[in-house]
Protein backbone atom coordinates (compact mmCIF):
# COMPACT_ATOMS: atom_id res chain seq x y z
CA UNK A 1 0.00 0.00 0.00
CA UNK A 2 1.64 3.56 -1.03
CA UNK A 3 1.31 6.02 1.20
CA UNK A 4 -1.14 7.82 -0.77
CA UNK A 5 -3.66 5.32 -0.07
CA UNK A 6 -3.52 4.95 3.35
CA UNK A 7 -6.02 5.65 5.93
CA UNK A 8 -3.54 7.18 8.26
CA UNK A 9 -2.16 9.91 6.11
CA UNK A 10 0.12 11.33 8.89
CA UNK A 11 4.03 12.27 8.19
CA UNK A 12 7.31 11.64 10.31
CA UNK A 13 10.81 12.43 9.68
CA UNK A 14 13.95 11.22 11.37
CA UNK A 15 17.16 12.64 11.31
CA UNK A 16 19.45 10.07 11.53
CA UNK A 17 23.17 11.23 13.21
CA UNK A 18 24.79 7.89 14.62
CA UNK A 19 25.99 5.03 12.84
CA UNK A 20 27.12 2.49 15.39
CA UNK A 21 25.32 -0.89 15.09
CA UNK A 22 23.03 -0.51 18.66
CA UNK A 23 22.49 3.33 17.24
CA UNK A 24 21.32 2.15 14.15
CA UNK A 25 18.25 0.53 15.03
CA UNK A 26 15.99 3.06 16.40
CA UNK A 27 15.59 5.11 13.43
CA UNK A 28 15.27 2.02 10.98
CA UNK A 29 12.65 -0.01 13.72
CA UNK A 30 10.99 3.34 13.40
CA UNK A 31 11.10 4.14 9.82
CA UNK A 32 9.79 1.14 8.76
CA UNK A 33 6.67 0.33 11.81
CA UNK A 34 5.71 3.48 10.95
CA UNK A 35 5.50 3.07 6.99
CA UNK A 36 4.01 -0.20 8.01
CA UNK A 37 1.16 1.61 9.89
CA UNK A 38 0.73 3.96 6.66
CA UNK A 39 2.67 6.83 7.67
CA UNK A 40 5.03 8.67 4.87
CA UNK A 41 8.30 8.47 6.46
CA UNK A 42 11.27 10.58 5.41
CA UNK A 43 14.65 10.13 6.49
CA UNK A 44 17.53 12.21 6.88
CA UNK A 45 21.03 10.62 7.26
CA UNK A 46 23.62 13.45 8.50
CA UNK A 47 27.00 13.07 9.83
CA UNK A 48 27.38 9.90 11.17
CA UNK A 49 24.42 8.61 10.44
CA UNK A 50 25.69 8.90 6.47
CA UNK A 51 27.72 5.67 6.40
CA UNK A 52 24.22 3.74 6.94
CA UNK A 53 23.64 4.38 3.29
CA UNK A 54 26.68 2.98 1.75
CA UNK A 55 26.07 -0.45 0.11
CA UNK A 56 28.36 -2.10 2.26
CA UNK A 57 27.79 -1.77 5.96
CA UNK A 58 30.43 -2.00 8.55
CA UNK A 59 28.50 -1.66 11.68
CA UNK A 60 30.18 -1.59 14.97
CA UNK A 61 29.75 -1.04 18.35
CA UNK A 62 32.10 -0.26 21.41
CA UNK A 63 31.56 -0.55 25.47
CA UNK A 64 34.01 2.20 25.87
CA UNK A 65 32.07 5.06 27.85
CA UNK A 66 28.98 3.17 27.78
CA UNK A 67 28.44 2.08 31.39
CA UNK A 68 25.00 0.97 29.98
CA UNK A 69 25.83 -1.65 27.75
CA UNK A 70 25.73 -4.36 30.06
CA UNK A 71 25.62 -7.63 27.98
CA UNK A 72 24.00 -10.94 29.30
CA UNK A 73 26.42 -13.52 30.04
CA UNK A 74 25.79 -16.99 32.20
CA UNK A 75 22.54 -15.74 33.64
CA UNK A 76 24.37 -12.49 34.54
CA UNK A 77 24.73 -8.69 33.39
CA UNK A 78 28.27 -7.81 32.88
CA UNK A 79 29.64 -4.34 31.81
CA UNK A 80 33.04 -3.85 30.80
CA UNK A 81 35.54 -1.04 32.40
CA UNK A 82 36.65 1.53 30.16
CA UNK A 83 40.07 0.42 31.10
CA UNK A 84 39.66 -2.74 28.93
CA UNK A 85 37.05 -1.55 26.11
CA UNK A 86 40.25 0.59 25.12
CA UNK A 87 42.49 -2.52 23.85
CA UNK A 88 42.74 -3.29 20.47
CA UNK A 89 40.40 -5.84 19.52
CA UNK A 90 37.75 -5.17 22.36
CA UNK A 91 35.64 -3.42 19.76
CA UNK A 92 35.67 -6.07 17.63
CA UNK A 93 34.70 -8.78 20.11
CA UNK A 94 31.96 -7.11 21.25
CA UNK A 95 30.60 -6.08 17.89
CA UNK A 96 30.89 -9.76 17.54
CA UNK A 97 28.86 -10.42 20.69
CA UNK A 98 26.22 -7.96 19.79
CA UNK A 99 25.41 -9.64 16.24
CA UNK A 100 25.45 -13.09 17.61
CA UNK A 101 22.94 -11.80 20.28
CA UNK A 102 20.97 -9.92 17.50
CA UNK A 103 20.56 -13.51 15.29
CA UNK A 104 19.63 -15.58 18.33
CA UNK A 105 16.75 -13.73 19.53
CA UNK A 106 15.58 -13.23 16.30
CA UNK A 107 16.31 -9.43 15.58
CA UNK A 108 16.73 -8.43 12.32
CA UNK A 109 19.93 -6.68 10.65
CA UNK A 110 20.28 -3.50 9.70
CA UNK A 111 20.79 -4.44 5.84
CA UNK A 112 17.42 -5.97 6.20
CA UNK A 113 15.18 -3.55 7.68
CA UNK A 114 17.03 -1.43 6.09
CA UNK A 115 15.81 -3.00 2.46
CA UNK A 116 12.43 -3.13 4.43
CA UNK A 117 12.86 0.48 4.53
CA UNK A 118 13.39 0.87 0.66
CA UNK A 119 10.76 -0.84 -0.16
CA UNK A 120 8.07 0.41 1.84
CA UNK A 121 8.77 3.87 0.26
CA UNK A 122 10.82 5.30 2.87
CA UNK A 123 12.20 8.40 1.56
CA UNK A 124 16.20 8.92 1.98
CA UNK A 125 18.11 12.31 1.71
CA UNK A 126 21.76 12.00 2.04
CA UNK A 127 23.16 14.94 3.40
CA UNK A 128 25.39 16.65 0.32
CA UNK A 129 27.68 18.56 3.23
CA UNK A 130 28.21 15.62 5.02
CA UNK A 131 29.20 13.67 1.84
CA UNK A 132 31.79 16.68 1.28
CA UNK A 133 33.48 16.52 4.60
CA UNK A 134 33.63 12.86 5.18
CA UNK A 135 34.16 12.95 1.14
CA UNK A 136 31.92 9.81 0.69
CA UNK A 137 30.70 9.30 -3.16
CA UNK A 138 27.17 8.65 -4.52
CA UNK A 139 28.30 5.27 -6.08
CA UNK A 140 29.75 3.86 -3.23
CA UNK A 141 25.70 4.34 -1.87
CA UNK A 142 22.78 2.07 -1.99
CA UNK A 143 20.36 3.30 -4.75
CA UNK A 144 17.52 5.59 -3.78
CA UNK A 145 18.59 8.01 -1.59
CA UNK A 146 18.57 11.82 -2.59
CA UNK A 147 21.14 14.58 -2.08
CA UNK A 148 20.07 17.46 -0.02
CA UNK A 149 20.58 19.32 2.96
CA UNK A 150 19.09 21.45 5.84
CA UNK A 151 16.79 23.10 3.80
CA UNK A 152 14.80 20.06 2.10
CA UNK A 153 14.89 18.86 5.82
CA UNK A 154 13.19 21.63 6.71
CA UNK A 155 10.75 21.68 4.16
CA UNK A 156 9.74 18.30 4.95
CA UNK A 157 9.76 18.60 8.69
CA UNK A 158 7.54 22.01 8.68
CA UNK A 159 4.68 20.01 7.10
CA UNK A 160 5.27 16.48 9.23
CA UNK A 161 3.23 15.46 12.50
CA UNK A 162 6.44 13.90 13.92
CA UNK A 163 10.09 14.75 13.57
CA UNK A 164 12.61 12.91 15.66
CA UNK A 165 16.23 13.79 16.03
CA UNK A 166 18.30 10.23 16.91
CA UNK B 1 -10.97 -20.30 1.10
CA UNK B 2 -7.97 -21.04 2.52
CA UNK B 3 -7.00 -19.39 5.33
CA UNK B 4 -4.07 -17.29 5.20
CA UNK B 5 -1.27 -17.63 7.77
CA UNK B 6 1.99 -15.70 8.57
CA UNK B 7 4.27 -17.77 10.73
CA UNK B 8 6.48 -15.19 12.37
CA UNK B 9 7.75 -17.52 15.32
CA UNK B 10 11.07 -16.68 16.73
CA UNK B 11 11.22 -12.84 14.87
CA UNK B 12 11.24 -10.01 17.07
CA UNK B 13 10.28 -6.32 16.91
CA UNK B 14 9.51 -5.02 14.55
CA UNK B 15 9.39 -7.98 12.24
CA UNK B 16 6.10 -9.89 13.35
CA UNK B 17 4.01 -6.10 12.21
CA UNK B 18 6.86 -5.67 8.67
CA UNK B 19 5.80 -9.21 7.92
CA UNK B 20 1.93 -9.10 8.54
CA UNK B 21 1.51 -5.51 6.66
CA UNK B 22 3.57 -7.34 3.63
CA UNK B 23 0.75 -10.32 4.03
CA UNK B 24 -1.89 -8.31 4.18
CA UNK B 25 -1.14 -6.17 1.27
CA UNK B 26 -1.40 -8.97 -1.17
CA UNK B 27 -5.27 -10.02 0.52
CA UNK B 28 -8.27 -8.81 -1.10
CA UNK B 29 -10.46 -6.72 1.77
CA UNK B 30 -12.36 -9.10 4.03
CA UNK B 31 -10.40 -11.59 4.03
CA UNK B 32 -8.20 -12.63 7.77
CA UNK B 33 -4.99 -13.14 8.32
CA UNK B 34 -3.99 -15.57 11.09
CA UNK B 35 -0.19 -14.67 12.57
CA UNK B 36 1.64 -16.97 14.64
CA UNK B 37 4.94 -15.16 16.86
CA UNK B 38 6.36 -15.46 20.11
CA UNK B 39 7.41 -12.12 20.81
CA UNK B 40 5.24 -10.77 24.00
CA UNK B 41 5.71 -7.05 22.78
CA UNK B 42 3.54 -8.54 19.52
CA UNK B 43 0.19 -9.09 21.89
CA UNK B 44 -0.02 -4.67 22.50
CA UNK B 45 1.94 -3.81 19.24
CA UNK B 46 -0.72 -6.20 17.04
CA UNK B 47 -3.54 -4.14 19.08
CA UNK B 48 -1.77 -0.91 17.97
CA UNK B 49 -0.90 -2.09 14.34
CA UNK B 50 -4.60 -2.45 13.78
CA UNK B 51 -6.13 0.36 15.44
CA UNK B 52 -4.08 2.41 13.44
CA UNK B 53 -4.54 0.94 9.76
CA UNK B 54 -7.94 0.80 10.03
CA UNK B 55 -8.02 -3.59 10.03
CA UNK B 56 -10.01 -5.51 12.68
CA UNK B 57 -8.06 -7.74 15.19
CA UNK B 58 -10.72 -10.29 15.20
CA UNK B 59 -8.63 -12.68 17.39
CA UNK B 60 -5.81 -12.07 19.57
CA UNK B 61 -4.80 -15.46 22.04
CA UNK B 62 -2.16 -17.06 23.72
CA UNK B 63 -1.21 -21.46 23.03
CA UNK B 64 1.86 -21.86 25.21
CA UNK B 65 4.57 -19.44 24.07
CA UNK B 66 2.97 -18.86 20.67
CA UNK B 67 0.45 -15.74 20.20
CA UNK B 68 -2.19 -16.08 17.59
CA UNK B 69 -3.71 -13.73 16.17
CA UNK B 70 -6.45 -13.10 13.39
CA UNK B 71 -6.30 -9.77 11.51
CA UNK B 72 -9.48 -9.27 8.94
CA UNK B 73 -8.09 -6.71 5.96
CA UNK B 74 -10.30 -3.69 5.87
CA UNK B 75 -10.55 -1.01 2.75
Amino acid sequence: MAAGESVNAKTMTIIVTKGTLDWAYPPFILATTAAAMGVDVTMFFTFYGLPLLLKKLDLQVTPLGNPAMKMPIAGMHMAMPNLVGVLPGVTAAATTMMKNLIAKKGVASIEELRQAAIESDVKMIACQMTMDLFEYKLEDMIEGPTLGGAATYMENALKSDINLYI
Amino acid sequence: MAEHVLDAKGLNCPLPILRAKKALKDLPSGETLRVLSTDPGSVADFQAFCRTTGNDLLESKQDGETYNFLIKRNG
